[in-house]
Protein backbone atom coordinates (compact mmCIF):
# COMPACT_ATOMS: atom_id res chain seq x y z
CA UNK A 1 0.00 0.00 0.00
CA UNK A 2 2.74 2.40 0.98
CA UNK A 3 4.68 1.39 -2.13
CA UNK A 4 1.67 2.26 -4.29
CA UNK A 5 1.12 5.60 -2.61
CA UNK A 6 4.75 6.55 -2.99
CA UNK A 7 4.75 5.40 -6.59
CA UNK A 8 1.85 7.75 -7.30
CA UNK A 9 3.54 10.64 -5.51
CA UNK A 10 6.78 10.11 -7.41
CA UNK A 11 4.90 10.07 -10.71
CA UNK A 12 3.22 13.33 -9.69
CA UNK A 13 6.60 14.85 -8.86
CA UNK A 14 7.95 13.82 -12.25
CA UNK A 15 4.93 15.33 -14.02
CA UNK A 16 5.35 18.62 -12.18
CA UNK A 17 9.06 18.54 -12.94
CA UNK A 18 8.18 18.48 -16.60
CA UNK A 19 5.56 21.23 -16.18
CA UNK A 20 7.90 24.05 -17.17
CA UNK A 21 8.71 22.38 -20.49
CA UNK A 22 5.02 21.79 -20.99
CA UNK A 23 4.13 25.46 -20.35
CA UNK A 24 6.89 26.87 -22.60
CA UNK A 25 5.70 24.61 -25.43
CA UNK A 26 2.06 25.43 -24.69
CA UNK A 27 2.73 29.18 -24.79
CA UNK A 28 4.53 28.87 -28.11
CA UNK A 29 1.85 26.62 -29.62
CA UNK A 30 -0.98 28.93 -28.65
CA UNK A 31 0.87 31.96 -30.00
CA UNK A 32 1.39 30.05 -33.26
CA UNK A 33 -2.20 28.83 -33.35
CA UNK A 34 -3.59 32.37 -33.16
CA UNK A 35 -0.74 34.27 -34.78
CA UNK A 36 -0.02 32.27 -37.92
CA UNK A 37 -3.51 33.00 -39.34
CA UNK A 38 -2.39 36.53 -40.13
CA UNK A 39 -0.05 35.18 -42.79
CA UNK A 40 -3.04 34.14 -44.88
CA UNK A 41 -3.59 37.83 -45.65
CA UNK A 42 -0.09 39.26 -45.43
CA UNK A 43 3.10 37.39 -46.19
CA UNK A 44 5.71 37.18 -43.41
CA UNK A 45 8.17 39.40 -45.25
CA UNK A 46 5.67 42.23 -45.73
CA UNK A 47 4.53 41.80 -42.14
CA UNK A 48 8.04 42.35 -40.81
CA UNK A 49 9.10 45.05 -43.26
CA UNK A 50 5.83 46.87 -43.95
CA UNK A 51 6.08 50.55 -43.10
CA UNK A 52 2.44 51.11 -42.21
CA UNK A 53 0.62 49.89 -39.15
CA UNK A 54 -3.05 50.76 -39.68
CA UNK A 55 -4.73 47.66 -38.27
CA UNK A 56 -8.29 48.98 -38.35
CA UNK A 57 -8.35 50.71 -41.73
CA UNK A 58 -10.12 48.97 -44.61
CA UNK A 59 -8.24 46.91 -45.79
CA UNK A 60 -5.94 46.79 -42.75
CA UNK A 61 -2.27 47.54 -43.31
CA UNK A 62 -0.23 45.27 -41.11
CA UNK A 63 3.44 46.22 -41.29
CA UNK A 64 5.27 46.11 -38.00
CA UNK A 65 8.49 47.84 -39.09
CA UNK A 66 7.61 51.06 -37.19
CA UNK A 67 7.03 48.99 -34.05
CA UNK A 68 10.25 47.02 -34.48
CA UNK A 69 12.17 50.26 -34.98
CA UNK A 70 10.42 51.75 -31.95
CA UNK A 71 11.47 48.81 -29.78
CA UNK A 72 14.95 48.89 -31.33
CA UNK A 73 15.47 52.62 -30.72
CA UNK A 74 14.31 52.46 -27.12
CA UNK A 75 16.40 49.34 -26.48
CA UNK A 76 19.57 50.85 -27.97
CA UNK A 77 19.06 54.01 -25.91
CA UNK A 78 18.46 52.03 -22.74
CA UNK A 79 21.51 49.84 -23.39
CA UNK A 80 23.83 52.80 -23.92
CA UNK A 81 22.76 54.20 -20.56
CA UNK A 82 22.39 51.04 -18.52
CA UNK A 83 25.38 48.91 -19.56
CA UNK A 84 28.21 51.20 -18.38
CA UNK A 85 26.37 52.40 -15.28
CA UNK A 86 25.12 48.93 -14.37
CA UNK A 87 28.49 47.23 -14.78
CA UNK A 88 30.20 50.06 -12.89
CA UNK A 89 27.73 49.67 -10.04
CA UNK A 90 28.31 45.91 -10.00
CA UNK A 91 32.08 46.48 -9.73
CA UNK A 92 31.57 48.99 -6.93
CA UNK A 93 29.33 46.62 -4.97
CA UNK A 94 31.46 43.53 -5.56
CA UNK A 95 34.91 45.06 -5.04
CA UNK A 96 34.95 48.42 -3.36
CA UNK A 97 31.97 48.98 -1.06
CA UNK A 98 32.69 48.06 2.58
CA UNK A 99 30.61 45.30 4.19
CA UNK A 100 27.59 47.06 5.62
CA UNK A 101 27.28 49.65 2.82
CA UNK A 102 27.38 46.76 0.39
CA UNK A 103 24.31 45.23 2.05
CA UNK A 104 22.47 48.58 1.92
CA UNK A 105 23.28 49.01 -1.78
CA UNK A 106 22.18 45.48 -2.56
CA UNK A 107 18.86 46.02 -0.77
CA UNK A 108 18.44 49.25 -2.74
CA UNK A 109 18.85 47.35 -6.01
CA UNK A 110 16.45 44.63 -4.81
CA UNK A 111 13.97 47.33 -3.90
CA UNK A 112 14.12 48.66 -7.46
CA UNK A 113 13.47 45.19 -8.83
CA UNK A 114 10.39 44.90 -6.62
CA UNK A 115 8.69 48.15 -7.69
CA UNK A 116 5.84 47.29 -10.11
CA UNK A 117 6.43 48.60 -13.62
CA UNK A 118 3.12 50.46 -13.64
CA UNK A 119 4.28 52.44 -10.60
CA UNK A 120 7.55 53.31 -12.35
CA UNK A 121 5.55 54.28 -15.43
CA UNK A 122 3.38 56.57 -13.32
CA UNK A 123 6.42 58.17 -11.66
CA UNK A 124 8.02 58.55 -15.09
CA UNK A 125 4.91 60.36 -16.35
CA UNK A 126 4.92 62.89 -13.54
CA UNK A 127 8.67 63.49 -13.21
CA UNK A 128 10.76 62.31 -16.17
CA UNK A 129 8.37 63.27 -18.99
CA UNK A 130 7.98 66.98 -17.98
CA UNK A 131 11.74 67.12 -17.45
CA UNK A 132 12.55 65.80 -20.94
CA UNK A 133 10.00 68.20 -22.39
CA UNK A 134 11.55 71.21 -20.64
CA UNK A 135 15.21 70.32 -21.26
CA UNK A 136 14.81 69.72 -25.00
CA UNK A 137 12.04 72.30 -25.59
CA UNK A 138 9.72 69.72 -27.10
CA UNK A 139 5.98 69.88 -27.72
CA UNK A 140 5.68 66.67 -25.71
CA UNK A 141 7.93 64.83 -23.30
CA UNK A 142 6.45 61.47 -24.27
CA UNK A 143 9.42 60.39 -26.37
CA UNK A 144 11.72 57.47 -27.08
CA UNK A 145 14.31 59.17 -24.90
CA UNK A 146 12.03 59.18 -21.83
CA UNK A 147 11.31 55.52 -22.46
CA UNK A 148 14.99 54.72 -22.88
CA UNK A 149 15.93 56.42 -19.59
CA UNK A 150 13.15 54.66 -17.69
CA UNK A 151 13.97 51.29 -19.24
CA UNK A 152 17.68 51.71 -18.51
CA UNK A 153 16.68 52.18 -14.90
CA UNK A 154 14.48 49.09 -14.97
CA UNK A 155 17.23 46.94 -16.49
CA UNK A 156 19.65 47.82 -13.68
CA UNK A 157 18.66 45.16 -11.13
CA UNK A 158 19.18 42.40 -13.70
CA UNK A 159 22.51 43.73 -14.96
CA UNK A 160 23.92 44.61 -11.53
CA UNK A 161 23.00 41.41 -9.72
CA UNK A 162 24.16 39.01 -12.44
CA UNK A 163 27.38 40.95 -13.18
CA UNK A 164 28.10 41.12 -9.45
CA UNK A 165 27.66 37.35 -9.18
CA UNK A 166 30.08 36.92 -12.07
CA UNK A 167 32.71 39.13 -10.40
CA UNK A 168 32.15 37.46 -7.06
CA UNK A 169 32.69 33.96 -8.42
CA UNK A 170 36.21 34.67 -9.77
CA UNK A 171 38.75 32.64 -7.76
CA UNK A 172 40.51 34.70 -5.08
CA UNK A 173 43.90 33.56 -6.39
CA UNK A 174 43.50 35.69 -9.55
CA UNK A 175 43.25 38.83 -7.49
CA UNK A 176 46.01 37.83 -5.10
CA UNK A 177 48.29 37.02 -8.01
CA UNK A 178 47.74 40.47 -9.53
CA UNK A 179 48.34 42.20 -6.19
CA UNK A 180 51.51 40.18 -5.67
CA UNK A 181 52.80 41.48 -8.99
CA UNK A 182 52.38 45.02 -7.68
CA UNK A 183 49.19 45.98 -9.55
CA UNK A 184 46.90 48.54 -7.92
CA UNK A 185 43.35 47.53 -7.04
CA UNK A 186 41.97 49.31 -10.12
CA UNK A 187 44.54 47.73 -12.44
CA UNK A 188 43.55 44.36 -11.00
CA UNK A 189 39.87 45.03 -11.62
CA UNK A 190 40.41 46.38 -15.13
CA UNK A 191 43.04 43.94 -16.41
CA UNK A 192 42.30 40.76 -14.44
CA UNK A 193 38.83 40.64 -12.92
CA UNK A 194 36.80 42.11 -15.79
CA UNK A 195 38.31 39.83 -18.47
CA UNK A 196 37.89 36.83 -16.16
CA UNK A 197 34.25 37.68 -15.56
CA UNK A 198 33.54 38.70 -19.15
CA UNK A 199 31.21 35.87 -20.09
CA UNK A 200 29.12 36.38 -16.93
CA UNK A 201 28.98 40.12 -17.56
CA UNK A 202 27.97 39.51 -21.15
CA UNK A 203 25.15 37.27 -19.92
CA UNK A 204 24.11 40.03 -17.50
CA UNK A 205 23.96 42.53 -20.35
CA UNK A 206 21.96 40.17 -22.55
CA UNK A 207 19.42 39.45 -19.83
CA UNK A 208 19.18 43.18 -19.10
CA UNK A 209 18.40 43.81 -22.77
CA UNK A 210 15.86 41.01 -22.66
CA UNK A 211 14.16 42.75 -19.77
CA UNK A 212 14.10 46.01 -21.75
CA UNK A 213 12.57 44.47 -24.88
CA UNK A 214 9.88 42.70 -22.88
CA UNK A 215 8.92 45.59 -20.63
CA UNK A 216 5.39 46.74 -21.35
CA UNK A 217 3.51 49.01 -18.98
CA UNK A 218 6.08 51.69 -18.16
CA UNK A 219 7.10 51.97 -21.79
CA UNK A 220 3.51 52.27 -22.92
CA UNK A 221 2.86 55.06 -20.44
CA UNK A 222 5.82 57.26 -21.31
CA UNK A 223 6.84 56.79 -24.95
CA UNK A 224 3.83 58.49 -26.51
CA UNK A 225 2.49 55.52 -28.49
CA UNK A 226 2.83 56.79 -32.03
CA UNK A 227 3.15 53.90 -34.46
CA UNK A 228 5.28 55.77 -37.00
CA UNK A 229 8.86 55.23 -38.08
CA UNK A 230 10.96 57.34 -35.69
CA UNK A 231 13.68 59.61 -37.07
CA UNK A 232 15.16 60.90 -33.83
CA UNK A 233 15.16 59.78 -30.24
CA UNK A 234 13.15 62.87 -29.30
CA UNK A 235 10.03 61.63 -31.06
CA UNK A 236 7.16 59.57 -29.70
CA UNK A 237 7.47 55.89 -30.60
CA UNK A 238 5.56 52.72 -29.97
CA UNK A 239 7.16 49.42 -29.07
CA UNK A 240 6.08 45.88 -29.94
CA UNK A 241 4.97 45.19 -26.39
CA UNK A 242 3.03 48.44 -26.00
CA UNK A 243 1.18 47.76 -29.27
CA UNK A 244 -0.15 44.46 -27.97
CA UNK A 245 -1.10 45.91 -24.60
CA UNK A 246 -2.76 49.00 -26.04
CA UNK A 247 -4.69 47.39 -28.89
CA UNK A 248 -5.68 43.90 -27.77
CA UNK A 249 -8.49 45.29 -25.65
CA UNK A 250 -10.19 46.68 -28.77
CA UNK A 251 -9.33 43.93 -31.25
CA UNK A 252 -12.21 41.59 -32.07
CA UNK A 253 -11.39 37.95 -31.34
CA UNK A 254 -10.77 36.24 -34.69
CA UNK A 255 -10.16 39.44 -36.67
CA UNK A 256 -7.00 40.11 -38.65
CA UNK A 257 -6.02 42.69 -36.08
CA UNK A 258 -6.28 40.05 -33.34
CA UNK A 259 -4.16 37.58 -35.33
CA UNK A 260 -1.59 40.28 -36.11
CA UNK A 261 -1.16 41.10 -32.42
CA UNK A 262 -0.52 37.42 -31.72
CA UNK A 263 2.02 37.39 -34.55
CA UNK A 264 3.80 40.25 -32.75
CA UNK A 265 3.69 38.01 -29.67
CA UNK A 266 5.48 35.29 -31.69
CA UNK A 267 8.20 37.79 -32.63
CA UNK A 268 8.64 38.77 -28.96
CA UNK A 269 8.67 35.16 -27.82
CA UNK A 270 11.37 34.25 -30.33
CA UNK A 271 13.51 37.27 -29.36
CA UNK A 272 13.26 36.48 -25.64
CA UNK A 273 13.92 32.78 -26.29
CA UNK A 274 17.07 33.58 -28.26
CA UNK A 275 18.33 36.00 -25.61
CA UNK A 276 17.73 33.60 -22.73
CA UNK A 277 19.27 30.60 -24.43
CA UNK A 278 22.25 32.73 -25.51
CA UNK A 279 22.76 34.12 -22.00
CA UNK A 280 22.50 30.63 -20.55
CA UNK A 281 25.21 29.41 -22.90
CA UNK A 282 27.51 32.18 -21.69
CA UNK A 283 26.78 31.45 -18.04
CA UNK A 284 27.26 27.76 -18.63
CA UNK A 285 30.60 28.22 -20.36
CA UNK A 286 31.88 30.04 -17.31
CA UNK A 287 31.33 27.01 -15.11
CA UNK A 288 33.25 24.47 -17.15
CA UNK B 1 53.29 54.73 -9.56
CA UNK B 2 51.65 58.00 -8.61
CA UNK B 3 49.93 58.01 -11.97
CA UNK B 4 48.38 54.62 -11.42
CA UNK B 5 47.25 55.68 -7.94
CA UNK B 6 45.58 58.72 -9.42
CA UNK B 7 43.83 56.81 -12.17
CA UNK B 8 42.60 54.44 -9.49
CA UNK B 9 41.05 57.31 -7.51
CA UNK B 10 39.39 58.67 -10.65
CA UNK B 11 38.07 55.26 -11.64
CA UNK B 12 36.73 54.53 -8.17
CA UNK B 13 35.06 57.93 -8.09
CA UNK B 14 33.18 57.12 -11.31
CA UNK B 15 32.20 53.70 -10.03
CA UNK B 16 30.82 55.34 -6.91
CA UNK B 17 28.98 57.94 -9.00
CA UNK B 18 27.35 55.22 -11.12
CA UNK B 19 26.16 53.47 -8.00
CA UNK B 20 24.63 56.68 -6.69
CA UNK B 21 22.93 57.22 -10.07
CA UNK B 22 20.97 54.02 -9.48
CA UNK B 23 20.41 54.00 -5.75
CA UNK B 24 19.48 57.66 -5.23
CA UNK B 25 16.57 57.70 -7.72
CA UNK B 26 15.22 54.49 -6.18
CA UNK B 27 15.13 56.17 -2.78
CA UNK B 28 13.64 59.33 -4.28
CA UNK B 29 10.85 57.42 -6.05
CA UNK B 30 9.80 55.69 -2.85
CA UNK B 31 9.98 58.93 -0.83
CA UNK B 32 8.02 60.95 -3.42
CA UNK B 33 5.24 58.36 -3.55
CA UNK B 34 5.03 58.16 0.23
CA UNK B 35 4.99 61.95 0.76
CA UNK B 36 2.48 62.71 -1.98
CA UNK B 37 0.39 59.60 -1.40
CA UNK B 38 -0.11 59.77 2.35
CA UNK B 39 -2.58 62.71 2.29
CA UNK B 40 -4.93 60.59 0.16
CA UNK B 41 -4.93 57.64 2.52
CA UNK B 42 -7.89 57.48 4.85
CA UNK B 43 -10.58 55.04 5.87
CA UNK B 44 -12.85 55.97 2.99
CA UNK B 45 -10.09 55.70 0.37
CA UNK B 46 -9.26 52.13 1.37
CA UNK B 47 -12.74 50.80 2.09
CA UNK B 48 -15.05 52.63 -0.32
CA UNK B 49 -15.93 51.83 -3.91
CA UNK B 50 -14.77 54.29 -6.61
CA UNK B 51 -17.28 57.05 -7.33
CA UNK B 52 -17.83 59.69 -10.04
CA UNK B 53 -15.99 57.75 -12.75
CA UNK B 54 -13.05 56.98 -10.44
CA UNK B 55 -12.50 60.66 -9.64
CA UNK B 56 -13.66 60.24 -6.07
CA UNK B 57 -14.36 57.55 -3.53
CA UNK B 58 -12.03 54.67 -2.76
CA UNK B 59 -10.22 51.74 -4.28
CA UNK B 60 -11.65 48.85 -2.25
CA UNK B 61 -12.77 46.70 -5.23
CA UNK B 62 -9.29 47.00 -6.76
CA UNK B 63 -7.64 45.91 -3.52
CA UNK B 64 -9.99 42.94 -3.17
CA UNK B 65 -9.55 42.04 -6.84
CA UNK B 66 -5.79 41.96 -6.45
CA UNK B 67 -6.06 39.81 -3.31
CA UNK B 68 -8.30 37.32 -5.16
CA UNK B 69 -5.95 37.18 -8.14
CA UNK B 70 -2.85 36.71 -6.05
CA UNK B 71 -4.49 34.02 -3.93
CA UNK B 72 -5.67 32.18 -7.03
CA UNK B 73 -2.23 32.40 -8.61
CA UNK B 74 -0.51 30.94 -5.56
CA UNK B 75 -3.06 28.12 -5.14
CA UNK B 76 -2.20 27.10 -8.69
CA UNK B 77 1.54 27.76 -8.71
CA UNK B 78 2.69 26.62 -5.27
CA UNK B 79 1.87 22.89 -5.52
CA UNK B 80 3.22 22.56 -9.06
CA UNK B 81 6.25 24.72 -8.34
CA UNK B 82 7.09 22.91 -5.12
CA UNK B 83 6.80 19.45 -6.66
CA UNK B 84 8.88 20.61 -9.63
CA UNK B 85 11.52 21.87 -7.20
CA UNK B 86 11.48 18.54 -5.36
CA UNK B 87 11.96 16.78 -8.67
CA UNK B 88 14.95 18.94 -9.59
CA UNK B 89 16.60 18.79 -6.19
CA UNK B 90 15.88 15.18 -5.14
CA UNK B 91 15.24 13.10 -8.24
CA UNK B 92 16.76 14.71 -11.33
CA UNK B 93 20.03 13.29 -12.58
CA UNK B 94 22.57 15.38 -14.39
CA UNK B 95 21.33 14.53 -17.86
CA UNK B 96 19.90 16.06 -20.99
CA UNK B 97 16.33 16.11 -19.69
CA UNK B 98 17.32 18.06 -16.60
CA UNK B 99 19.20 20.52 -18.77
CA UNK B 100 16.10 21.04 -20.90
CA UNK B 101 13.93 21.54 -17.80
CA UNK B 102 16.32 24.18 -16.47
CA UNK B 103 16.39 25.91 -19.84
CA UNK B 104 12.58 25.88 -19.92
CA UNK B 105 12.46 27.51 -16.47
CA UNK B 106 14.88 30.23 -17.61
CA UNK B 107 12.78 30.85 -20.69
CA UNK B 108 9.57 30.91 -18.72
CA UNK B 109 11.02 33.64 -16.51
CA UNK B 110 12.18 35.58 -19.56
CA UNK B 111 8.91 35.58 -21.52
CA UNK B 112 7.65 39.20 -21.65
CA UNK B 113 4.70 39.78 -19.34
CA UNK B 114 2.46 40.94 -22.17
CA UNK B 115 3.06 37.63 -23.97
CA UNK B 116 1.70 35.89 -20.87
CA UNK B 117 -1.32 38.11 -21.32
CA UNK B 118 -1.74 36.93 -24.92
CA UNK B 119 -1.29 33.31 -23.87
CA UNK B 120 -3.87 33.65 -21.09
CA UNK B 121 -6.27 35.23 -23.52
CA UNK B 122 -5.84 32.48 -26.14
CA UNK B 123 -5.88 29.52 -23.73
CA UNK B 124 -8.08 30.40 -20.77
CA UNK B 125 -10.38 33.15 -22.05
CA UNK B 126 -11.01 31.91 -25.60
CA UNK B 127 -10.07 28.20 -25.79
CA UNK B 128 -11.37 27.07 -22.38
CA UNK B 129 -14.14 29.70 -22.55
CA UNK B 130 -13.53 30.94 -19.00
CA UNK B 131 -14.07 34.45 -20.35
CA UNK B 132 -12.36 37.45 -18.81
CA UNK B 133 -12.53 36.27 -15.23
CA UNK B 134 -10.64 35.94 -11.97
CA UNK B 135 -10.02 32.31 -12.89
CA UNK B 136 -8.31 33.17 -16.21
CA UNK B 137 -6.28 35.96 -14.62
CA UNK B 138 -5.16 33.82 -11.69
CA UNK B 139 -4.04 30.96 -13.90
CA UNK B 140 -2.12 33.34 -16.16
CA UNK B 141 -0.38 34.97 -13.20
CA UNK B 142 0.21 31.51 -11.70
CA UNK B 143 2.15 30.31 -14.74
CA UNK B 144 4.08 33.58 -14.75
CA UNK B 145 5.32 33.19 -11.15
CA UNK B 146 6.04 29.47 -11.51
CA UNK B 147 9.76 30.01 -12.32
CA UNK B 148 10.24 32.19 -9.21
CA UNK B 149 8.70 29.54 -6.97
CA UNK B 150 10.60 26.66 -8.58
CA UNK B 151 13.97 28.44 -8.41
CA UNK B 152 13.71 29.64 -4.80
CA UNK B 153 12.20 26.38 -3.51
CA UNK B 154 14.88 24.38 -5.25
CA UNK B 155 17.60 26.47 -3.63
CA UNK B 156 15.95 25.95 -0.25
CA UNK B 157 15.74 22.18 -0.74
CA UNK B 158 19.30 21.92 -1.99
CA UNK B 159 20.63 23.84 0.99
CA UNK B 160 19.47 21.05 3.33
CA UNK B 161 22.67 19.07 4.02
CA UNK B 162 23.06 15.74 2.29
CA UNK B 163 23.88 14.07 5.64
CA UNK B 164 20.29 14.68 6.86
CA UNK B 165 18.99 12.58 3.98
CA UNK B 166 21.59 9.88 4.48
CA UNK B 167 20.76 9.48 8.18
CA UNK B 168 17.05 9.25 7.45
CA UNK B 169 17.56 6.70 4.67
CA UNK B 170 19.92 4.62 6.83
CA UNK B 171 17.22 4.41 9.50
CA UNK B 172 15.03 2.65 6.96
CA UNK B 173 12.87 5.55 5.84
CA UNK B 174 11.82 5.53 2.20
CA UNK B 175 12.84 8.28 -0.18
CA UNK B 176 9.46 9.99 -0.01
CA UNK B 177 9.35 9.73 3.81
CA UNK B 178 12.77 11.34 3.93
CA UNK B 179 11.64 14.19 1.69
CA UNK B 180 8.33 14.60 3.52
CA UNK B 181 9.64 14.48 7.11
CA UNK B 182 13.27 15.58 6.90
CA UNK B 183 13.98 17.67 3.81
CA UNK B 184 10.74 19.66 3.49
CA UNK B 185 10.48 20.87 7.13
CA UNK B 186 14.05 22.13 6.97
CA UNK B 187 13.41 23.94 3.70
CA UNK B 188 10.13 25.61 4.75
CA UNK B 189 11.57 29.12 5.40
CA UNK B 190 13.22 29.20 1.98
CA UNK B 191 10.08 27.97 0.28
CA UNK B 192 8.03 30.57 2.13
CA UNK B 193 10.41 33.30 0.99
CA UNK B 194 9.99 32.23 -2.62
CA UNK B 195 6.23 32.03 -2.29
CA UNK B 196 5.99 35.54 -0.88
CA UNK B 197 8.28 36.92 -3.59
CA UNK B 198 5.99 35.27 -6.13
CA UNK B 199 2.96 36.86 -4.46
CA UNK B 200 4.60 40.28 -4.67
CA UNK B 201 5.39 39.82 -8.34
CA UNK B 202 1.84 38.69 -9.12
CA UNK B 203 0.35 41.61 -7.20
CA UNK B 204 2.32 44.19 -9.17
CA UNK B 205 1.97 42.90 -12.73
CA UNK B 206 -0.41 44.61 -15.11
CA UNK B 207 0.18 43.26 -18.61
CA UNK B 208 -0.85 39.63 -17.92
CA UNK B 209 -4.22 40.69 -16.49
CA UNK B 210 -5.05 43.31 -19.13
CA UNK B 211 -7.05 40.97 -21.36
CA UNK B 212 -7.69 38.09 -18.98
CA UNK B 213 -9.54 39.64 -16.06
CA UNK B 214 -9.16 43.37 -15.53
CA UNK B 215 -12.29 45.47 -15.49
CA UNK B 216 -11.94 49.13 -16.39
CA UNK B 217 -14.55 50.32 -13.93
CA UNK B 218 -16.57 47.93 -11.80
CA UNK B 219 -17.71 49.62 -8.63
CA UNK B 220 -18.73 46.46 -6.80
CA UNK B 221 -17.01 43.40 -5.44
CA UNK B 222 -16.62 40.32 -7.67
CA UNK B 223 -19.20 37.61 -6.95
CA UNK B 224 -17.45 34.46 -8.15
CA UNK B 225 -14.25 33.33 -9.81
CA UNK B 226 -16.00 33.68 -13.17
CA UNK B 227 -16.56 37.37 -12.57
CA UNK B 228 -14.35 40.15 -13.87
CA UNK B 229 -12.56 42.22 -11.26
CA UNK B 230 -10.69 45.46 -10.87
CA UNK B 231 -7.05 45.16 -9.82
CA UNK B 232 -4.72 47.69 -8.23
CA UNK B 233 -2.00 47.90 -10.90
CA UNK B 234 -4.52 48.13 -13.73
CA UNK B 235 -6.51 50.70 -11.78
CA UNK B 236 -3.38 52.83 -11.41
CA UNK B 237 -2.78 52.56 -15.14
CA UNK B 238 -6.37 53.52 -15.91
CA UNK B 239 -6.54 56.55 -13.65
CA UNK B 240 -3.15 57.85 -14.75
CA UNK B 241 -3.60 57.49 -18.52
CA UNK B 242 -7.18 56.74 -19.49
CA UNK B 243 -9.34 58.97 -17.32
CA UNK B 244 -8.82 62.75 -17.57
CA UNK B 245 -9.00 65.09 -14.59
CA UNK B 246 -8.36 62.61 -11.85
CA UNK B 247 -7.12 64.37 -8.75
CA UNK B 248 -3.36 63.83 -8.48
CA UNK B 249 -3.86 62.86 -4.84
CA UNK B 250 -5.90 59.81 -5.84
CA UNK B 251 -3.21 58.69 -8.30
CA UNK B 252 -0.45 58.99 -5.74
CA UNK B 253 -2.64 57.33 -3.11
CA UNK B 254 -3.28 54.35 -5.39
CA UNK B 255 0.43 54.12 -6.27
CA UNK B 256 1.26 54.21 -2.57
CA UNK B 257 -1.15 51.41 -1.66
CA UNK B 258 0.19 49.23 -4.48
CA UNK B 259 3.81 50.00 -3.65
CA UNK B 260 3.31 49.29 0.05
CA UNK B 261 1.51 46.04 -0.69
CA UNK B 262 4.38 44.82 -2.88
CA UNK B 263 7.18 46.15 -0.70
CA UNK B 264 5.72 44.78 2.52
CA UNK B 265 5.60 41.33 0.94
CA UNK B 266 9.24 41.68 -0.07
CA UNK B 267 10.12 42.89 3.41
CA UNK B 268 8.45 39.88 5.02
CA UNK B 269 10.39 37.61 2.65
CA UNK B 270 13.66 39.34 3.56
CA UNK B 271 12.94 39.05 7.29
CA UNK B 272 12.15 35.34 7.03
CA UNK B 273 15.35 34.76 5.09
CA UNK B 274 17.38 36.75 7.59
CA UNK B 275 15.96 34.96 10.65
CA UNK B 276 16.45 31.62 9.00
CA UNK B 277 20.10 32.36 8.24
CA UNK B 278 20.72 33.31 11.84
CA UNK B 279 18.99 30.23 13.21
CA UNK B 280 20.58 27.79 10.82
CA UNK B 281 22.87 25.48 12.76
CA UNK B 282 24.56 23.50 10.04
Amino acid sequence: MRKLKEGIIEKLILICGLASIFFVVLIFLFLLKEGLSVFKTVNPFNFLSGKNWYPISEPPQLGILPLILGSFLVTIGASIISIPIGVACAIYIAEIAPGNIKEVLKSGIELLAAIPSVVLGFIGMVTLVPWVKAVFHLPTGLTALSGAIMLAFMAMPTIVSIAEDALYSIPKSYKEGAFALGATHWQTIWRVMLPAASSGILAAIMLGIGRVIGETMAVMMITGNAAVIPHTILQPVRTLTATIAAEMGEAVVGSEHYFALFAIGIVLFIISFAINVGADLFLHRKKT
Amino acid sequence: MRNSKRSQSIAFFFLFLSTLLIVVPVGLIVVIIIIKGIPAINWQFIFDIPRQGMRAGGIFPAIIGTIYLVTGAIIFALPIGLLAAIYLSEYARDNFLTRIIKLAIINLSGVPSVVYGLFGLALFVVFFKFGASILSGSLTLGIMILPIIITTSREALESVPQSFREVSLSLGASKWQTIRHIVLPNAIPGILTGTILGLGRAAGETAPILFTVAAFYLPRLPKSIFDQAMALPYHLYVISTQVPNVDEKIRYGTALVLLMLVLSMNLVAIIIRYKFRKKKKW
